[in-house]
C-alpha cells in the first residue's frame, strides 16, 4: 500500500449543492486552462475553409459603418458629436460587434455542447465565458481599424484613453452577464434562439451607435444609462475623443452591469446542477 | 476498516428524474411554461400539478477501497449509467452523497470533445483537457498517447480524414492516458478490433495493478469477473448484491434467468418477409425432450422448429430451394454457426401444411454464456420468406462433467469442441540428423 497519500489526495462531496459558495469561484478559476482550449478550439475552427478568413473579422464593423454612414450621417445628418461621422460610428460599431457576437455566441454555447455536457464534469459557466472571450480576438483586430481611422483623421490623443481599459472590462462584464442569461434560458426553453436575433437588432436602435448619446434630452440619460451599451459606448468614445462626460449615464450602466453578472452566475449556478438532464 | 483506505463512499444516494410530456417532448418552450402558469391561475391556484418522476437510482450506499476494481452488472436501465453520472458529477443527485477522494476520471464515452477538423495532434491537447489533463501533463504523455493509438503517422492531418478504427484508438488512447486517482469506465472496451481490445483490456489491468480505483460498467460478464474482484449488481435503481464478483454475477444471472422469462421461450417480434412459409415455433430441447432455456456447455444442443405453409403454396412445385437456417450468435449478435436444412446431411422440406423438423449440435457446444438465435426461412440470394431476428435466447450453462482441459478451452474461444487427435511416429531416434 502506498504511504499516506490522504495529504495530497484531494476529497470531495458529492450531493445536491447549495445555492453559491465561494469553493465554485475557486474550482472556476482551477479550469482556467480548459476556458484557454475552448477558446484555442474556437479561434482555430473558425476560418478553417474560409477563403477570406481573418479579413472577415474587419469587414462586418466597415461594411456596417460604410452604410450608416451614407445613410445616417449623408441623408439623414445624424448629429455626431462634432467628430467625422464615420469615426464616430465605427468607434460605437465595434464594441457592438463584439458585444452582439458574444450574445448570440453564448447563448447558443450550451446547446451547442450537448454532447460535452452530458458526458463530462468541468463548470459549465465556462462554454458562455469562451464564447465571450473568442470574440475579443477580432475585436482587438478591428480596434486596430478605428485607431488607424483616428491616424487618417488626424484626431488627437486624450489623456481620458487611459481609462479605456476599464471600459473594455465592464464591455466583456455585460457581454458575459448577457451571455449567461441567455444560455441558461436557452438551455431550458428553445424560443430564446428566435427571441436572440431580434433583441440584438432593437437593442442596436436603442444603443447609441449610429447617434450620440447627446441626442436623448439630459432628464432622461440616466434612466437611458439602464441599457449598459449604453453607457459603455459612450465610454469608450470619452476616452478616444475626449470632451465631456455624462457621470450619471456611465453609473447606472455601471450597477445594471453589477447586477446583471450577480443575477446571471446565480441563475446559471442553478440551473447548472441539473443542466445534463433538461439540454 | 480506516477511512484513508476508501476511495468512495456513497451514502443512500438516489437521482430522481421527472418523466411525461416534459421529457418527451424534447426541452419545454416559454409558451409551455405560460400555459402552465395560466392554467394554475385558472383552476384557483390549486398547488402545482406533481410532474410524473422516476427513481433512476434509490438508497445506493456502498464503499470501494482504495486500488479495488469494482464491477457494476445490471439490466439496460438499471441505473448503472446514473450511478457513474452521479459520481463523474455530470448530474447532481437528488438526495443522499458521496465521498470521493482523489480526482475522478471518466471513460464514460471516448472521443466526446473531438472537432472533425481538427488534427490528431490538436485534438489530443483539446480532449486530454476536456477530460481534466493539464498541459504540461499532455505534453508529457503526447508520444506515449499516439504510440499507443498507432497513428504517428497521421498525428497531423484532421481526424476526419481518419478511419473510424483510428479515430477510436485515439480517443481511446487520450483517455486511458489519464492518471487520475479514480477511473469511472463504461463499456469503452468494444471499440476497435480484436487486437486493440486486448491492448485497451491489458492496459486496465495495468490501471488497477498500480494502486488507482476503478468502477467498470460493462455487460461482459466475461471481462468483468476477469477484471473486477469486487461487484454490485443493480436492478431497478436499487442495490440488489454486493460482494465477490463471482457471486453477484452468478446472482444477477439466475435473477434473470427466472425473472425475464425469456430464456429458452420462442420469441417472433422482430420479424420480415413474404410470409408464404411461417415459423410457428422454435425450441431447445434436452436430451429427454423438454423444453429448456439453458443447458450445460457438454450437451447436446437439440433444436426443434414448427414450420407452416400457407396452403396455395403447397399445391405447386414452388418449394424447390426453400430452406431454413438457424443461425447462433453470441449474446451481441455476432454469428457463430449456422445450421442449414440444405446441407449434405440435410432434408428437403415436404409439401406439406406442416411439418416439424430437428436438428442437433452436439456437445460440447460453446463456453458459459448466453446465445442468441436467428432463423431464416427463404430461397437463398432470392427470397426471404421469413426471417426471425433473436427469435430463442439460451444459456450455456458449466459443463456438467467438465473435461480435463475444459478451464483453458473457455478462455481460448467462444466455441468448444472435442476433436480426436492421431499421432503417428515419423522418425524413431529422438537425436536428429545433425547431432
Amino acid at each position: 500500500m502506498t504511504p499516506d497519500v490522504s495529504a495530497v489526495v484531494p476529497r470531495l462531496r458529492i450531493e445536491r449543492r447549495r445555492a453559491w459558495s465561494v469553493a465554485d469561484l475557486r474550482e472556476l478559476w482551477a479550469y482556467r486552462e480548459l476556458l484557454y482550449f475552448f477558446v484555442w478550439r474556437d479561434l482555430k475552427v473558425r476560418y478553417k475553409q474560409t477563403v477570406l478568413g481573418v479579413a472577415w473579422a474587419l469587414l462586418q464593423p466597415v461594411a456596417s459603418m460604410v452604410v450608416f454612414w451614407l445613410f445616417f450621417g449623408k441623408l439623414a445628418h445624424v448629429p455626431s458629436d462634432g467628430l467625422p461621422y464615420p469615426l464616430f460610428s465605427l468607434a460605437g460599431l465595434v464594441p457592438w460587434t463584439y458585444f452582439a457576437t458574444a450574445l448570440s455566441g453564448g447563448s447558443n454555447a450550451l446547446v451547442g455542447s450537448q454532447a460535452l455536457i452530458s458526458r463530462v464534469y468541468f463548470p459549465r459557466l465556462l462554454i458562455p465565458l469562451g464564447a465571450v472571450v473568442t470574440p475579443l480576438v477580432d475585436f482587438a483586430i478591428s480596434f486596430v481599424l478605428v485607431a488607424g481611422l483616428m491616424a487618417w483623421y488626424g484626431a488627437p490623443v486624450h489623456v481620458t484613453l487611459l481609462a479605456l481599459p476599464l471600459l473594455l472590462v465592464l464591455l466583456v462584464s455585460a457581454a458575459a452577464a448577457a451571455s449567461s442569461w441567455l444560455a441558461a434560458l436557452q438551455a431550458q426553453y428553445r424560443d430564446v434562439r428566435y427571441l436572440v436575433p431580434f433583441v440584438t437588432q432593437f437593442w442596436l436602435f436603442v444603443t447609441p451607435v449610429v447617434y450620440p448619446a447627446s441626442l436623448v434630452p439630459a432628464k432622461w440619460r440616466a434612466l437611458y444609462g439602464l441599457n449598459p451599451l449604453a453607457g459603455i459606448i459612450t465610454g469608450i468614445r470619452w476616452t478616444l475623443f475626449g470632451g465631456p462626460m455624462d457621470l450619471s449615464l456611465l453609473t447606472v450602466s455601471v450597477v445594471t452591469i453589477a447586477a446583471a453578472l450577480v443575477s446571471g452566475y446565480l441563475y446559471f449556478h442553478r440551473l447548472e446542477r441539473t443542466l445534463a438532464d433538461v439540454v | 476498516m480506516g477511512d484513508a483506505d476508501l476511495a468512495i463512499r456513497a451514502v443512500g444516494l438516489g437521482k430522481q428524474y421527472r418523466i411525461g410530456a416534459r421529457v418527451l417532448g424534447g426541452p419545454g418552450t416559454l409558451r409551455d411554461a405560460m400555459a402552465a402558469g395560466v392554467r394554475q391561475f385558472v383552476r384557483g391556484g390549486r398547488a402545482r400539478q406533481e410532474a410524473p418522476t422516476v427513481w433512476a437510482l434509490r438508497d445506493a450506499s456502498f464503499e470501494v477501497r482504495r486500488g479495488e476494481a469494482l464491477g457494476i452488472v445490471g439490466a439496460n436501465g438499471a441505473g448503472k449509467s446514473t450511478l457513474l453520472k452521479l459520481l463523474a458529477r455530470i448530474t447532481e443527485p437528488t438526495c443522499g452523497y458521496a465521498d470521493v477522494r482523489g480526482r475522478v476520471g471518466s471513460l464514460l464515452e471516448v472521443g466526446t470533445g473531438f472537432h472533425a477538423d481538427l488534427t490528431g495532434r490538436e485534438n489530443t491537447y483539446l480532449n486530454g483537457a476536456i477530460l481534466g489533463m493539464r498541459k504540461a501533463e499532455i505534453d508529457r504523455k503526447f508520444d506515449e498517447i499516439v504510440a499507443f493509438a498507432e497513428v504517428e503517422r497521421f498525428i497531423d492531418t484532421p481526424v476526419k480524414h481518419y478511419s473510424s478504427g483510428m479515430y477510436m484508438r485515439l480517443a481511446f488512447a487520450v483517455a486511458a492516458h489519464l492518471d487520475t486517482e479514480i477511473l469511472l469506465v463504461d463499456e469503452v472496451l468494444a471499440v476497435g478490433d480484436t487486437a486493440f481490445q486486448r491492448k485497451c483490456l491489458g492496459k486496465m489491468d495495468d490501471v488497477t495493478r498500480h494502486g488507482r480505483t476503478v468502477l467498470f460498467v460493462s455487460h461482459n460478464m466475461e471481462a468483468i469477473q476477469r477484471m473486477c474482484p469486487q461487484g454490485i449488481w443493480i436492478e431497478q435503481g436499487r442495490l440488489a448484491a454486493m460482494g465477490p464478483i463471482g457471486e453477484v454475477v452468478s446472482q444477477y444471472r439466475a435473477a434473470h434467468y427466472e425473472a425475464a422469462g425469456g430464456l429458452g421461450r420462442f420469441n417472433p417480434r422482430s420479424r420480415s418477409g413474404t410470409g408464404w412459409a411461417r415459423v410457428l415455433d422454435l425450441a431447445l430441447l434436452d436430451a429427454a425432450s423438454v423444453r429448456v432455456g439453458a443447458l450445460p456447455a457438454d450437451a447436446d444442443l437439440r433444436f426443434q422448429i414448427d414450420l407452416e405453409l400457407a396452403r396455395d403454396a403447397t399445391a405447386g412445385a414452388s418449394l424447390r430451394g426453400l430452406i431454413v437456417e438457424l443461425n447462433i450468435t453470441s449474446e451481441d449478435g455476432r454469428p457463430l454457426v449456422s445450421l442449414m436444412t440444405a446441407d449434405d446431411d440435410g432434408v428437403e422440406l415436404p409439401a406439406a401444411r406442416r411439418c416439424r423438423l430437428e436438428t442437433v449440435l452436439s456437445g460440447p457446444t460453446f463456453v458459459p454464456g448466453r446465445y442468441r438465435m436467428n432463423v431464416f426461412v427463404g430461397i437463398p440470394y432470392l427470397e426471404h420468406v421469413d426471417e426471425l431476428v433473436d427469435a430463442l435466447e439460451f444459456e450455456i450453462l458449466p459443463p456438467e462433467h467438465p473435461w480435463r482441459p475444459y478451464a483453458l478451452h473457455e478462455r481460448r474461444g467462444i466455441v468448444c469442441r472435442r476433436a480426436p487427435w492421431r499421432c503417428e511416429v515419423v522418425a524413431p531416434e529422438l537425436r536428429g540428423p545433425h547431432d
